[in-house]
């Protein structure tokens, strides 16, 4: 019998090995992959029990973690949870959003520069903490766009950005309509569920952060972009006669297009500077329509349209300048109109770029990535992001801005003893909704420090007030001051 | 048998001194992993640990004198292995009372099984000072194996459990006769197959290089086949028909040395697989056919019901713990329903890693290995095949659970020996390694005519021993 004895003993030699082979695929190879499971509580559960690292701006938290006396350990707070919700997201069982979900892996101690710190932990047998995140938000600047926009009303809907031009830090970016990220941190889950579910429900959209995932017609702001075009041409500068008048004709059509007020804009002859200052329409329609598609979309690429720029945060939409508008379209793209669409960060890039000399730097929100003992990590270099004009156009664009502030629609923004370059902006979407007000803005404008882009989308104020910079202005200047002030 | 002549020449020694020296670093195991536990859950050593360690010393020492005392000659590794395995199962079910909502304590009810699995052993090889009288009850044996799976079908103490019928109920207690049958059954067998072997190994006729049985013996593998089937059917229980059936298929082969046995075995095996699988659902037997859907897309059917959230959160758990484990208390095990018993596998690789998995199935695998070894190198037929049963159906149980809950196999329901919770296995498990200890002893005692005055030869030097 010894010779089947030995057939079977190899049979479950076979047997054993293949469940070695197995354990080893399943427990090793397979590890990764079970691990990313969506469905995989572990994970999850081992990353909310962790003590995550903290969001610090200056040298405030504005998310850290907590101990708590529950099953998991930590909790997540927000200690300014409406005006810093649209930038941090949310830490919640289920899901993250914002610079909780982009910096995920330095957050929760997993990042590779974090390498050393964890093995120090393994070996000290002490839990791994997570490493802190320091956001380039200037305190100052992100309060008042917060309480500037809130002034219109709790439930307006806007946006807020500003940008240091000379290295895209993100100075201040504010939502509004917002949330309170702590509801959706708590531990109740059943309420967590209920709070996310009623805020994705919400019609005025408070978990889409505006600042970078609203885009919408920039209208009179563009005519910067169309400006920059023209010069960049070769063919005008900001003394420029430029024609003027009533109304565009506009072509292949026989429709005509006026300007805002149905004035004259000063004569049928104006500068390119006094056009810009009343934002005359018919001078930038007639400009786009002469320049044609392919220049006008060279010169808003430049400024980073039909791509995105910032990569610091989840959720942003994709500022668009369509390449194939016929020439009506395009004329009206001119006043940032037919399919142009724009993000407030987007115009934020623009007048940075104009208040930089021309180069456009590549906007970040991550300013330093510190270890949990507080050692310097990683520091975000600023980097160009184009070469968008030249440092001459950029200059008499500056001049042209400042006059537009000083004589011109943008009035609104004036400090005194500073220089302010500004442009206002109103856009149709359709008639049952109001415009959206825009207020794009930099100062001083000799040593530029700070770039605004406002954009009001509607507010509980009355609709015909909307004109000019009524309501993105005081803004825009409340901010400029809190970076310039102190 | 033909070859056991020639191991005549070779006398194997006592080797006791090995066994306990093996059994210590077992004690060590399990009573380690009890203070690791203490450990990593509650964060001190556990205020019982030198009671609790006492008593799992007193029962493995006690087990061991009786080796020394009844069996000098038993082979030293199983004991060990076994001890080990015990005590690291022990381990892992007091780890996931400590999980539990309310206080609970199956690893003292565990503890309480292992006494009584000791004691059995102990009793088997004291009564049973040589095998061979098990072939008188043959058929007894058979006919009590078949009233045991029949039991659970008795009324009052009969009792549905998770949709298996496979408990009996006396009031406190619960009891699996499933797990005494298949000893018996092996009993059974290797009485059978030894008086029978020739009439089935000779009769026949040739077809493919494959000699292939008369049909007028199919009787007895016929016979069997169906009762793998009525287990499968009536009890709901698909992990024991197929360890019946792969159990009766390795003894039939063994006894008869025609591999005609597995083919026609196999061919009966995949007909009734395939039959299940297509008309499963029509049979009342629809689980299987769903367990195998599961096996193939078990991320499918993580939250349907019937579903695989109790596979796929144990292979979750095992993926977590990765090479060398969470430890003690840093895991999730008790997410996995029912870790302490079929996924006992799960909880070790989530806490203790592929380290530890890897060395339990190497465990298994020297149990076995110590099993067949004892098969070949045995001095009668009987013996032999039961040994080889005995081994068969550790193999065969291991692969089919672990293989199971790590998604090689589709999963049914059976008890990781030694390690789960659970004791009808656990007893019966003690009496299959006090069976093969009782076997082993028969076979490499030094035949009579040996002088026994080289009894004692724990010192020497460790020889190679190849058969």
């Amino acid at each position: 019998m010894n010779k089947p004895i030995r057939t079977i003993s190899l049979f479950c030699l076979l047997l054993f090995v293949a469940l070695m082979i197995n354990s080893t695929y399943l427990m090793y190879f397979r590890a990764g992959d079970l691990a990313s499971d969506p469905q995989n509580r572990r994970v999850i559960t081992a990353a909310f029990s962790r003590e995550r690292g903290a969001i610090v701006v200056e040298k405030e938290a504005v998310a850290r973690s907590v101990p708590s006396d529950d099953k998991y350990k930590f909790q997540r707070t927000y200690p300014q949870p409406f005006k810093y919700a649209p930038i941090t997201g949310y830490f919640s069982y289920f899901s993250q959003t914002g610079i909780e979900r982009s910096e995920n892996d330095v957050l929760s101690g997993d990042d590779s520069r974090l390498f050393v710190t964890r093995l120090v932990d393994m070996l000290s047998n002490t839990d791994a903490k997570g490493g802190n995140v320091k956001l380039s938000i200037n305190a100052a600047a992100q309060t008042a766009a917060f309480d500037g926009l809130r002034a219109l009303g709790e439930d307006v809907q806007g946006a807020v950005v500003a940008l240091e031009p000379n290295t895209g830090k993100v100075l201040a970016m504010v939502s509004n309509p917002t949330f309170d990220p702590n509801a959706l941190a708590a531990h109740d889950f059943g309420a967590v569920g209920d709070e996310t579910a009623r805020l994705e429900k919400d019609p005025a959209t408070p978990l889409i952060n505006r600042a970078i995932g609203t885009t919408l017609p920039p209208g009179s702001t563009f005519k910067l972009v169309t400006a920059a075009a023209a010069i960049e041409s070769g063919n005008y500068d900001k003394e420029s006669m430029v024609p003027g008048g009533t109304r565009f004709q506009l072509p292949q059509s026989t429709n005509t297009v006026g300007n805002h007020d149905g004035g004259n804009c000063g004569g049928s002859k104006i500068t390119l500077t006094q056009a810009l200052a009343v934002s005359c329409n018919v001078t930038f329609l007639t400009l786009a329509n002469e320049l044609g598609n392919d220049a006008m979309a060279d010169q808003a690429e430049a400024f980073g349209f039909n791509a995105t720029a910032l990569e610091d945060l989840p959720g942003q939409a994709k500022s668009l300048y369509p390449r194939d508008m016929d020439e009506p379209q395009t004329a009206m793209s001119g006043i940032g109109q037919s399919s142009v669409t724009a993000s407030p960060l987007q115009m934020a890039m623009v007048v940075a770029g104009i208040a930089n000399d021309g180069k456009v730097m590549r906007p970040y929100l991550v300013d330093e990535v510190r270890a949990p003992n507080a050692s310097l990590l990683d520091k975000t270099s600023p980097s160009t992001y184009s070469e968008a004009i030249s440092s001459s156009t950029a200059d008499q664009l500056t001049e042209m801005m400042v006059s537009t502030v000083e004589a011109g629609t943008a009035g609104v923004a004036a400090i005194p003893n500073v220089r302010v370059a500004g442009k206002t902006g109103t856009a149709q979407s359709t008639a049952s909704r109001p415009p959206y007000a825009w207020f794009v803005s930099f100062a001083p404008a000799d040593d530029p420090q700070v770039a605004v882009a406002v954009l009001v989308e509607s507010s509980s104020t009355d609709r015909n007030e909307i004109a000019g910079g009524r309501l993105g202005g005081p803004i825009a200047k409340a901010v400029m001051e809190a970076v310039i002030a102190p | 048998m033909s070859q056991s002549g020639a191991l005549m020449g070779f006398v194997h020694r006592q080797r006791r001194g090995a066994e306990l020296f093996l059994l210590l670093i077992a004690l060590a195991v399990g009573i380690g992993a009890y203070a690791a536990v203490g450990l990593g859950v509650e964060g001190t050593i556990p205020a019982d640990l030198i009671g609790y360690g006492g008593w799992l010393a007193a029962l493995i020492v006690a087990a061991h004198v009786s080796v020394r005392l009844l069996a000098p000659y038993a082979d030293p590794v199983l004991l060990p292995l076994v001890a080990a395995l015990n005590g690291l199962g022990l381990a892992v079910i007091h780890r996931l009372d400590l999980a539990a909502a309310s206080e609970r304590g199956f690893a003292r009810q565990q503890l309480i099984w292992m006494t009584l699995g000791v004691a059995l052993f102990i009793a088997t090889i004291f009564f049973l000072r040589d095998h061979r009288t098990l072939q008188r009850l043959t058929y007894t044996s058979g006919l009590l194996a078949i009233l045991l799976l029949l039991l659970p079908f008795a009324p009052i103490i009969g009792n549905d459990v998770n949709g298996a019928q496979i408990w009996i109920r006396v009031g406190p207690l619960s009891f699996q006769p499933g797990e005494v049958a298949k000893l018996l059954l092996v009993v059974a067998f290797s009485g059978y197959l030894v008086q029978h072997r020739d009439a089935l190994a000779l009769a026949g006729r040739r077809v493919l290089f494959i000699d292939l049985p008369r049909g007028r013996d199919l009787g007895p593998i016929l016979g069997m086949f169906f009762v793998s089937l009525f287990v499968l059917v009536a009890q709901n229980d698909f992990g024991s028909s197929l360890l019946f059936f792969g159990l009766f298929l390795v003894m039939i082969y063994v006894a008869t040395e025609r591999p005609g046995w597995l083919v026609i075995g196999g061919a009966m095996f995949a007909s009734a697989a395939l039959t299940l699988y297509f008309f499963g659902a029509k049979l009342g037997v629809g689980h299987v056919v769903n367990r195998f859907n599961i096996w193939l897309d078990p991320m499918a059917y993580y939250d349907k019901s019937p579903g695989s959230f109790q596979l796929v959160e144990g292979l979750f758990g095992m993926a977590w713990g990765g090479l060398i484990g969470r430890g003690f208390g840093e895991g999730m095990p008790e997410r996995v329903p029912f870790a302490n018993s079929d996924f006992i596998i799960a909880s070790v690789g989530e806490e203790l890693g592929l380290t530890a998995v890897m060395a339990v199935i190497l465990c298994y695998g020297l149990i076995v290995e110590r099993a067949l070894r004892i098969a070949l190198i045995s001095r009668d037929g009987f013996g032999k095949l039961l040994a080889v049963g005995l081994g068969s159906i550790i193999a065969l149980q291991v692969f089919v659970v672990i293989g199971g809950v790590t998604g090689l196999i589709p999963l049914t329901g059976l008890t990781t020996p030694f390690l789960s919770y659970g004791g009808s296995s656990l007893v019966a498990n003690w009496v299959i390694i006090a069976l093969l200890i009782r076997i082993s002893d028969h076979a490499r005692r030094p035949v009579p005519r040996m002088s026994a005055e080289d009894a004692d030869l724990d010192s020497e030097m460790t020889q190679v021993v190849k058969l």
